[in-house]
């Protein structure tokens, strides 16, 4: 099946279509079940996916609007791969703890919706198709936030909006000028970015056009100054809309990162470098300190999540194999562990309406199996070996010790802020005597929940031990990019910098 | 003594007369039929109507490119027929809206819809030469026609609008007149392409640069008050409110493109000469009217005030592209307009199914937010289809209006002009806002009145008018491209 990325986007927006004649009663298993389809083609994909290959597969492409140069071009490679799977594991998994009785129907239209355009993000590859559903995405996520959320979610949702809308807006700019520049360059129309990866533009424009994109992707990641509409986001949100928001959203902006800025803009990034890991590392400390003040379980983990998000923006600019290789692998890590700890929190929330933990304390003696696994999530957050979350933070690590030590050394400290606040979180919550009356009679995990989490948890466990297979493919996707950077770059520091992979050059040869 | 003229039917060339013709022609044929049958409905007229502009169409499009005709007045190049072709689509678009489940009060009269005829052959005289005259003329005919048409609306505050339009509008056109008098003054021509001879041979003295500017400035300002540029753009809010939905939206669309043409035909003459603070004067305009006037829409509490103000914010964003002067960015305009039309259509079309005949929703307004609070839960498919509208204005892919929007945003970048395009994008950001806003209002929010159901006008012929809107606003991504290269042909034909 040639044409399984289309099948992949357009599958779950038909379903969401057809949806609105399912009666309500029987909208939670339609959705469940067209989710689980969806992922069951995620993994044919990667099932047929040529882990040999480095460059992009299952191409397709369709002139949408030649004389602008926009087609319908689509294809995956190493790095969006596990990106896409991980997407749909979490729609799915999403959609079976979701505990929403209201409106369910609509729900479960705008998450299938939700789904077309974050696949549709990852596998695009044409700017304008990209712009397109990275734009779409805002809308069921606004609606989500908007509908059933907390009290202020109208707020939440609308500066979650306009917040993203006003950062994109500038990135369409850059992108049509970038599309201007190959026009004057080869006197064709194309927003396809692989006939952009061809353009080695000089260092004033790939500033000023880093700087465009930056905007566009900084809001969404969202970097230290701009993350203020994310702990409204999650604060509002109902908990699937923080799981699909924390698990794959956020890893829209890091993705543009690695699929436009870096290889359009070698030089420019590597000129970057510094600013964005002091910015990154100050996300990293700083939001781990709001996190450790917050007295809200969900604000902890939203907190939680930018730091982390800081620690995938150091790895992507370390600009390395180790450094990016291990960003992707964290980002799907961060996606695992963070939607499940959402997941967790909305469990909790569900049966005391507060997430307060003040109001907790001694949860592991009435609920044990919740404990469990909120045990092992917290685990994978923090990054302790053989967890998930310890194989992407320790290659970042790596990877960023070859550009700067002192830096790697603080964002270091990430490791043992998160110890912290994520400890004490749970301190709080799930030791110590039973303070409060209510939590005594709490019913442990239904089997709904438990069916949710075991597979996440079976997740971290397996790609905390043996992470090769999901690795391997990211990686060579990852070396290809850095040989390509590395001829691109026009000065002599950004060929310095970026470190071309022994094994890639071989390959190379070889071939 | 005078000799006698003598003219051969031939050189008057009077096909090119023939669609703003047929439009007059038809005008006379409903005034006519109500002579000898007085007790008509009104679903003839509006058939006739759609039918004789059906001809129009078909007249216009079988014109040929680069004509001149009735002693060289008539001037039939490409810009000239895309915008009566759009003017033509737009009107017959309008024109069902008068179909409505209730009775209003100006349909019943035959001479609406005669008026409104008269008004598309007054909007095509004014797209369709070059001669400041002839353009006076249609801008006239055109706008008295439709002064009368909103007075039609028999409210109080439908005779304000009126007669706030007249008053403007007749201010706008003293301000064309001397406009003119200065360019004929200034050149002894008033056809603008002699005009242009004129000018370019003479730039250089002092007296023409001065001449220039009082003649661009009045030009200037009366096409600013029809286009409602800032800042005579006070008016429209008022004019919007008072009259009927589809005249509002009709007014968003066929009087701004017709201006626009002009505004092509004269300030594109004076930016090509080279006189560059024609095209700072166009640019500082635009900006300052995109602006304001989305910053003035973000505290509006009514929705057709708030869609005055954005389509006052899209008729300054679109002006821009006159200062490009490219041929990307002339057809930006068209292409904008013709995908804007669609979408305006059917949020005006929305607002018009919503209107009560006798009942206000509050005593100030008859539209405000409140009326469509949770409008999701009493009519789920008006509500997705109005925030499908308001997606679109706000320029949110892959809705109509956003492949219009990025065209003119790459016409500008293409230009040299990138602050301008960065301007665009910033205040599309804020144009999301309250646009937004009206979709929170929807979605989000419990329903004010539970009594106020707000469908009153629902009937088969807006069903299909807003359906096909909906289609058009939805698969534009299909359609941009034969559009875009079409529009572009006929302006390179041109010579824009």
């Amino acid at each position: 099946m040639d044409n399984i990325l289309s099948v992949l986007v357009f599958f779950p927006a038909i379903a969401g279509l057809l949806g609105f004649v399912v009666d309500k009663k029987s909208a939670r298993a339609y959705g469940i079940t067209v989710a689980a389809i969806e992922f069951l083609l995620s993994l044919w994909l990667w099932f047929s996916f040529d882990t040999s290959n480095a460059g992009m597969q299952f191409v397709e492409m369709i002139p949408l609007i030649p004389d602008f140069g926009v087609n319908y071009y689509l294809g995956v490679d190493g790095i969006s791969l596990f990106i896409i799977i991980m997407a749909t594991l979490m729609t799915l998994i999403g959609m079976m703890s979701m505990s929403i009785e209201k409106d369910v129907k609509n729900m479960i239209i705008t998450l299938l919706f939700l789904e077309m355009t974050m696949v549709g993000v990852f596998v695009a590859l044409d700017a304008i198709i990209f712009y397109l559903f990275w734009e779409l995405s805002l809308v069921p996520m606004l609606y989500i936030v908007g509908a059933w959320g907390g009290p202020l979610r109208v707020y939440a949702a609308i500066k979650f909006f306009l917040y993203t809308f006003m950062g994109s807006l500038v990135m369409l700019v850059g992108m049509l000028f970038v599309a201007y520049v190959y026009h004057n360059l080869t006197g064709v129309w194309s927003f396809a970015i692989t006939d952009w990866y061809a353009l080695v533009l000089p260092v004033n424009y790939q500033l000023w056009l880093f700087a465009a994109f930056f905007l566009g992707f900084a809001i969404k990641v969202p970097m230290f100054p701009f993350h203020t509409w994310l702990p409204y986001a999650h604060g509002q949100a109902p908990t699937i809309g923080s799981v699909i928001l924390a698990a794959v959203l956020l890893k829209m902006g890091t993705y543009g990162f690695v699929r436009f800025s870096l290889p359009m803009f070698p030089d420019a990034s590597v000129m970057m470098i510094t600013p964005i890991a002091v910015i990154s590392i100050v996300m990293i400390i700083y939001t781990a300190m709001v996190a450790y003040a917050q007295k809200d379980m969900k604000q902890v983990i939203a907190y939680s999540s930018v730091s982390h998000m800081g620690i995938i923006m150091l790895g992507i600019f370390a600009l390395n194999s180790e450094g990016i290789g291990g960003s992707v692998f964290q980002m799907l890590s961060h996606g695992i562990v963070s939607g499940a700890l959402f997941m967790l929190v909305g469990v909790i929330y569900d049966r005391r309406h507060t997430k307060l933990m003040s109001e907790f304390g001694g949860l592991a003696s009435v609920m044990p199996k919740y404990a469990v696994i909120f045990g092992i999530m917290l685990m994978a957050s923090v990054g302790l070996p053989l967890t998930i979350g310890f194989v992407g933070e320790f290659l970042v690590l790596l990877g960023f010790y070859d550009v700067s030590p002192i830096m790697t050394i603080l964002a270091g400290t990430s490791i043992i802020v998160g110890a912290v606040y994520m400890l004490s979180l749970y301190k709080k919550s799930f030791f110590g005597p039973i303070t409060k009356e209510e939590n005594k009679t709490l019913k442990d995990l239904t089997p709904k929940e438990s069916w949710s989490l075991i597979p996440l948890v079976a997740i971290v466990i397996w790609l905390g031990v043996y992470p090769k297979p999901v690795l391997d493919p990211i990686n060579k996707s990852v070396n290809a990019m850095l040989v390509f950077m590395d001829e691109k770059a026009i000065t002599a520091e950004a060929k310095e910098m970026i470190k071309v992979p022994h094994a890639a050059t071989k390959t190379g040869e070889v071939k | 003594m005078f000799e006698p003229i003598k003219v051969s039917m031939e050189s008057l060339n009077l096909i090119t007369l023939a669609p703003m013709l047929i439009a007059i022609a038809g005008g006379l044929v409903i005034l006519i039929l109500d002579l000898i049958n007085s007790k008509l409905h009104k679903s003839l007229y509006v058939m006739l109507t759609i039918l004789i502009l059906i001809v129009d169409f078909g007249a216009t499009i079988g014109l040929n490119v680069n004509e001149r005709g009735f002693f060289n007045v008539m001037l039939i190049d490409g810009i000239s027929i895309i915008s009566q072709l759009l003017i033509i689509v737009a009107s017959i678009l309008f024109t069902p809206l008068a179909l409505t489940s209730k009775r209003f009060h100006e349909y019943s009269y035959p001479e609406f819809f005669a008026l409104f005829l008269f008004m598309v052959a007054g909007f095509q005289f004014m797209v369709a030469s070059d001669n400041l005259i002839l353009i006076f003329v249609g801008l006239e005919t055109a706008s008295l026609s439709l002064y009368t048409l909103i007075a039609l609306h028999n409210r109080s505050n439908s005779y304000e609008a009126a007669v706030k339009y007249f008053t403007m509008g007749a201010l706008a056109a003293g301000f064309f007149a001397m406009g003119s008098a200065v360019v004929y003054a200034l050149t002894g021509s008033i056809e603008l392409y002699q005009v242009a001879q004129v000018l370019a041979a003479r730039l250089h003295e002092t007296e023409i640069v001065l001449a220039i500017l009082g003649s661009s400035v009045l030009l200037m300002v009366a096409l600013a008050f029809k286009l409602s540029l800032f800042p005579f753009h006070t008016w429209a809010p008022d004019v919007y409110e008072g009259a009927s939905a589809p005249l509002a939206g009709y007014m968003s669309i066929v009087p701004k493109i017709a201006t626009l043409v002009v505004a092509v035909r004269v300030f594109g003459m004076y930016i090509d000469l080279g006189v560059e603070w024609v095209r700072d004067m166009v640019l500082i305009l635009t900006v300052i009217t995109m602006t304001i006037a989305n910053l003035m829409a973000l505290v509006q509490e009514d929705v057709k005030r708030m869609l005055a103000y954005s389509s006052i914010s899209h008729a300054g964003f679109i002006m821009a592209a006159i200062a490009l002067d490219t041929t990307e960015g002339t057809a930006s305009i068209f292409l904008y307009y013709a995908l804007f039309m669609f979408t305006n259509l059917g949020a005006f079309a929305m607002l018009w199914i919503s209107r009560h005949k006798v009942r206000h929703f509050s005593a100030r307004f008859d539209h405000p937010y409140e009326k469509f609070a949770g409008l999701i839960h009493i009519m789920p498919m008006g509500a997705v289809i109005m925030a499908l509208f308001m997606l679109s204005l706000a320029g949110v892919p892959p809705f109509s209006v956003f492949w219009g929007k990025i065209y003119v945003m790459q016409a500008a970048v293409n230009a040299g002009y990138v602050w301008l395009a960065i301007v665009m994008g910033l205040n599309s950001a804020v144009a999301a806002y309250y646009y937004l806003k009206l979709v929170v209002y929807m979605f989000l929010k419990e329903p004010v009145k539970d009594v106020d159901t707000v469908y009153y006008n629902l009937s088969k012929p807006l069903m299909a008018v807003i359906g096909l809107a909906t289609v058009a606003t939805v698969t534009a991504i299909f359609y941009v491209q034969p559009l875009i290269s079409y529009l572009y042909y006929m302006i390179s034909a041109s010579g824009y």
